[in-house]
């Protein structure tokens, strides 16, 4: 296949991809509708299922067949998104020339950051019982790729000699897992503090695990993460800034928010660590980390004029000598941790 | 969350919280008091958090060691804002009095921490796994079963099954008490230490490192040496020296860049290589290497980047008296990083009867721009690359500014007591010169010409000490970082009693110390456990297992 077709073919790829998560989100849309149906059988019928299941707080959710059904397809459904998701980044990769990974530009880092959340939901009910996050992951990442899709998308352009680094590579690898990885913590945190508070018995709050189960789970997404992040952000970060630029930690705006980022989440990590400051608290500072995260990834490029990574084109100030291979620089930390003026447009 | 409370006890000096100001006090009790404060684990909490809260104005600000001249536009937008931000240190954030005192206020409490950790697990290193407790069945993990066997075979028996996996045993007389997952403590403590590490590293770097960059013409006629009064700009740390700079010296034979001209990335650059002659003492063997984006070139601990490219075209000005009054190549700023559409200026001080300042644009790929309608529009550089060079110049005469002593940037002409040549229409006389023309001045000025094109480069120079030491650091604190995260710290027992009607009933019971201990592998590991001890005895009876959930 030419360029051109693989190009095309990864266009493909993720709509097809977004179709089938959006499928999916309303096959988990279904579940929860038909548990809240279930949930008016009448007090008899409730009765029962309830002694069915053991009395235990999750009766509601003896659930009739075809909620079973649907929530298995949605997780079925998940996964063939997730493997149409892989092949279209591939193909991405494969459209430009010479063939290069899927990091270029915003378009390509959101198309990849809504694969690992897909993906390591996918791996995580492998493990432990999470598929209650369905419903959330399928709505995000549908979301997270109409987005890309109609706001971020951009021509495949080859990277710029300073990409052209392994470094770039591990950096964006681990910097996009740990991104993936904060961003289900998040999920999990915001369900926390919904549960926490809720006393409903029907609906998808009721479907979900207790505080204590979420929380945990939070957490353990968080200390995947974090190590990870610390990998991408302070390790392979700073060597590869340090070829590039001269200088290994240049507090460039996105390199703040970048270490704003860890801190927050070494903070959250430490909460948990006393007593006093799980759950709630804890939840709160998971919530902090992930709006510092996303916040570098989307707001530095239209706040801050004085990154070395957002660059108006034109705009380089007249007596600043430092233009010239400035662009392709900033373009790869741009894809890099996380943001970025794409100056790369044609 | 009932597995907390033996750490409580067990870890006083990071659990210690904020205890409530004694009323009357000593200096010394206060001193003690202030010292319990500043350790605690909540002011550590709320130092982090203040850290990251201290950074973001340096985010939002422009910063004068990074983008000073973003300062100096920030300076003139906001006169009234500007003296205030000064006083706040706002534009060096990162290196202001309060972002240090947070960082620092952080390592003290850091240190005032781990130190007595380090005490504790010595200590906990060495002691035995604490005795059974007497209900073990009310821990939150525990079973219980009955046999026939008696008591010491099972504790024989739980003492190998819990030495086979990786526990430290202690066997008593009725219970067999054991402990895995010391390495997490040391993780933490490693992982603690080492962020100490980073930070002495990064200091030294910033203390006695040094930064500095030059714009080099391309041609052996041109050289740089390795101090301090080559360099356009410099940003030594507090305690540089200059005599560590290394005595290299290079110049730049060629430089190439590969601009590519077809396909949709038409207009891009890739692969920059500037070609250097470089030796590392003088005197010493000259050596040559290709420095690129990405790979500089290392000169004992000292690095050298290309981090910037542009033109310099070759003008010569004669005077009126047909003097040559300035001839060389003069370098111009680009003002678009795609274009190179580049902005310069030449000064001729010396010609005769006036000074001549040349100010104006070149054009690397010189094209009419057209509007919608097809009109012809700016002039503009379509290309990076000098297929269709022009400059374009406007001429000042009179004093230019620089008799005076004082110092002024080559980049910038000074206007104020010169005079801007017009045509008798009484516009501005502006030249257009393609490489190899000439044009001559109104009012018998003189003559210009365009010669021909350099290019030029910016190095930056750089070294920062301590460099490997923060890497180092910082792998160390991941390491000790996934074993603080990932390793379980836990206790097992297992007790063995004769009862009444003379079976032997065994109570096994686990405690994961961990704050995230995971309840499925707890349960796992408690059953594995309870089966290797029931294993070769089938006839186990009334058995019975609690899980908890917590
Ligand atoms: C530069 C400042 C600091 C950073 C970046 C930091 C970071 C962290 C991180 C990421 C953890 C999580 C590891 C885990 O959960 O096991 C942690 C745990 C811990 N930190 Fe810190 N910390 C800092 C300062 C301090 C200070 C000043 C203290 C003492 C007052 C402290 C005491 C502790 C303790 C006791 C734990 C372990 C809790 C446990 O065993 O679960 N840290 N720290």
């Amino acid at each position: 296949m030419t360029d051109a077709q693989w190009e095309v073919f990864s266009y493909q790829g993720v709509i097809g991809a977004a179709v089938l998560y959006f499928i999916a989100m309303l096959a988990y849309f279904f579940e929860l509708a038909s548990l809240r149906s279930a949930a008016r059988l009448t007090a008899q019928e409730q009765e029962q299922h309830e002694q069915a299941a053991g009395g235990s707080t999750q009766a509601l959710v003896a659930t009739p067949r075809r909620t079973e059904v649907a929530a298995r397809l949605g997780l079925v459904l998940t996964v063939f998104a997730v493997v149409v998701h892989l092949v279209a980044l591939v193909a991405r990769g494969l459209a430009a020339n010479p063939n290069r990974v899927p990091w270029g530009n915003m378009y390509e880092f959101t198309i990849s950051g809504t694969f690992v959340v897909a993906l390591i939901f996918v791996l995580a009910t492998l493990r432990t019982d999470i598929e209650w996050l369905g419903p959330l992951v399928t709505t995000f990442v549908v979301a997270a790729l109409m987005a890309a899709f109609l706001g971020l998308d951009d021509a495949v352009l080859p990277l710029p000699d300073a990409l052209n680094s392994p470094w770039l590579v591990i950096h964006v690898v681990s910097a996009v897992i740990s991104t993936g990885a904060f961003t289900i913590g998040a999920l999990l945190s915001g369900l926390y503090l919904a549960k926490e508070r809720s006393t409903s018995t029907t609906g998808y709050l009721a479907r979900v695990p207790e505080p204590k189960v979420l929380d945990r789970l939070s957490y353990r997404m968080h200390a995947f993460g974090f190590p990870v992040w610390t990998f991408a952000v302070l390790i392979t970060g700073p060597i590869w800034a340090h070829q590039a630029w001269g200088a290994y930690w240049n507090w460039d705006p996105k390199e703040v928010w970048a270490f704003i980022t860890w801190v927050v989440y070494a903070a959250y990590l430490h909460a948990r660590a006393t007593a006093g400051w799980r759950g709630r608290n804890a939840a709160i500072l998971a919530l902090v980390g992930a709006a510092t995260l996303w916040f570098n990834f989307i707001g530095i490029n239209f706040f801050s004029s004085s990154s070395q990574h957002s660059y108006a084109e034109g705009a380089a100030p007249e007596t600043s000598v430092v233009v010239g291979l400035a662009g392709p620089v900033e373009a790869a930390e741009e894809v890099g941790v996380v943001v970025g003026a794409d100056h790369a447009r044609a | 969350m009932t597995d907390l409370k033996p750490d409580l006890q067990q870890r006083p000096s990071h659990d210690r919280q904020a205890t409530a100001l004694p009323t009357d006090l000593t200096a010394r009790e206060l001193g003690r008091w202030t010292w319990r404060q500043l350790t605690s684990m909540r002011t550590a909490l709320v130092l982090l958090l203040l850290l990251a809260l201290a950074s973001i104005p340096g985010s939002v600000i422009p910063q004068e060691n990074i983008d000073s001249l973003a300062v100096s536009q920030w300076r003139d937008n906001h006169p009234q804002l500007a003296p205030i931000w000064d006083r706040l240190d706002l534009f060096n954030v990162y290196g202001s009095v309060w972002f240090s005192s947070i960082y620092i206020l952080l390592m003290i409490s850091l240190v005032g921490c781990i130190v007595p950790r380090l005490f504790v697990y010595a200590r906990a290193l060495r002691a035995r796994p604490p005795r059974a407790p007497r209900h073990l069945t009310r821990l939150p993990e525990s079973a219980s079963y009955a046999t026939d066997e008696s008591p010491e075979a099972v504790l024989e028996r739980a003492a190998t099954a819990l030495r086979g996996r990786r526990f430290r045993v202690d066997a008593g007389a009725d219970a067999v008490a054991a402990e895995r997952g010391y390495l997490r403590e040391a993780g933490n403590l490693l992982f603690h230490l080492a962020v100490i590490v980073v930070l002495v590293g990064v200091a030294v770097g910033s203390l006695f490192g040094y930064k500095g960059g030059v714009i080099m013409l391309n041609g052996d006629d041109y050289g740089f040496s390795n101090n301090l009064t080559q360099y356009d700009d410099f940003a030594p740390g507090a305690l540089f020296d200059p005599d560590v700079m290394e005595p290299f010296s290079f110049s730049i034979t060629d430089f190439q860049v590969d601009w590519l001209t077809e396909g949709r990335r038409a207009g891009m650059a890739r692969e920059f290589v500037a070609e250097l002659d470089y030796a590392i003492e003088p005197g010493g063997e000259t050596r040559s290497y290709d420095l690129r984006v990405n790979h500089p070139l290392s000169i004992g601990g000292t690095d050298v980047f290309l981090i910037g490219h542009g033109y310099a075209p070759v003008i010569t000005i004669r005077d009126g008296d047909g003097e040559v009054a300035y001839s060389g190549p003069s370098v111009f700023l680009p003002t678009n990083a795609q274009t190179f559409e580049s902005f310069g200026v030449i000064k001729a001080p010396d010609a005769r009867p006036d000074q001549i300042g040349l100010e104006g644009t070149f054009y690397p790929t010189f094209a009419m721009g057209r509007d919608t309608e097809g009109n012809l529009t700016m002039p503009a550089s379509v290309f990076g690359d000098a297929i269709d060079p022009l400059v374009s110049l406007f001429v000042y005469t009179g004093d230019l500014g620089l008799d005076d002593g004082t110092p002024a940037s080559v980049y910038v002409l000074d206007k104020a007591k010169a005079t801007q040549v017009v045509k008798d229409d009484g516009q501005p006389f502006r030249m257009d010169l393609r490489p190899g023309d000439t044009v001559t001045l109104p009012d018998d000025l003189g003559t210009v010409s365009f010669d021909g094109l350099q290019r030029w480069n910016k190095i930056q120079v750089s070294r920062s000490p301590g460099k490997m030491v923060a890497l180092a650091g910082v792998v160390l604190a991941l390491i000790g970082l996934l074993g603080s995260l990932f390793i379980r710290p836990r206790r097992m027992w297992v007790r063995a009693r004769r009862q009444d009607d003379g079976t032997t009933l065994v109570e096994v019971a686990r405690l994961d110390r961990s704050s995230a201990g995971d309840p499925e592998d707890g349960a796992a590991e408690l059953a594995e456990v309870v089966a290797a001890l029931q294993g070769e005895t089938p006839e186990t009876k009334n058995s019975k297992r609690e899980e908890d959930e917590s």
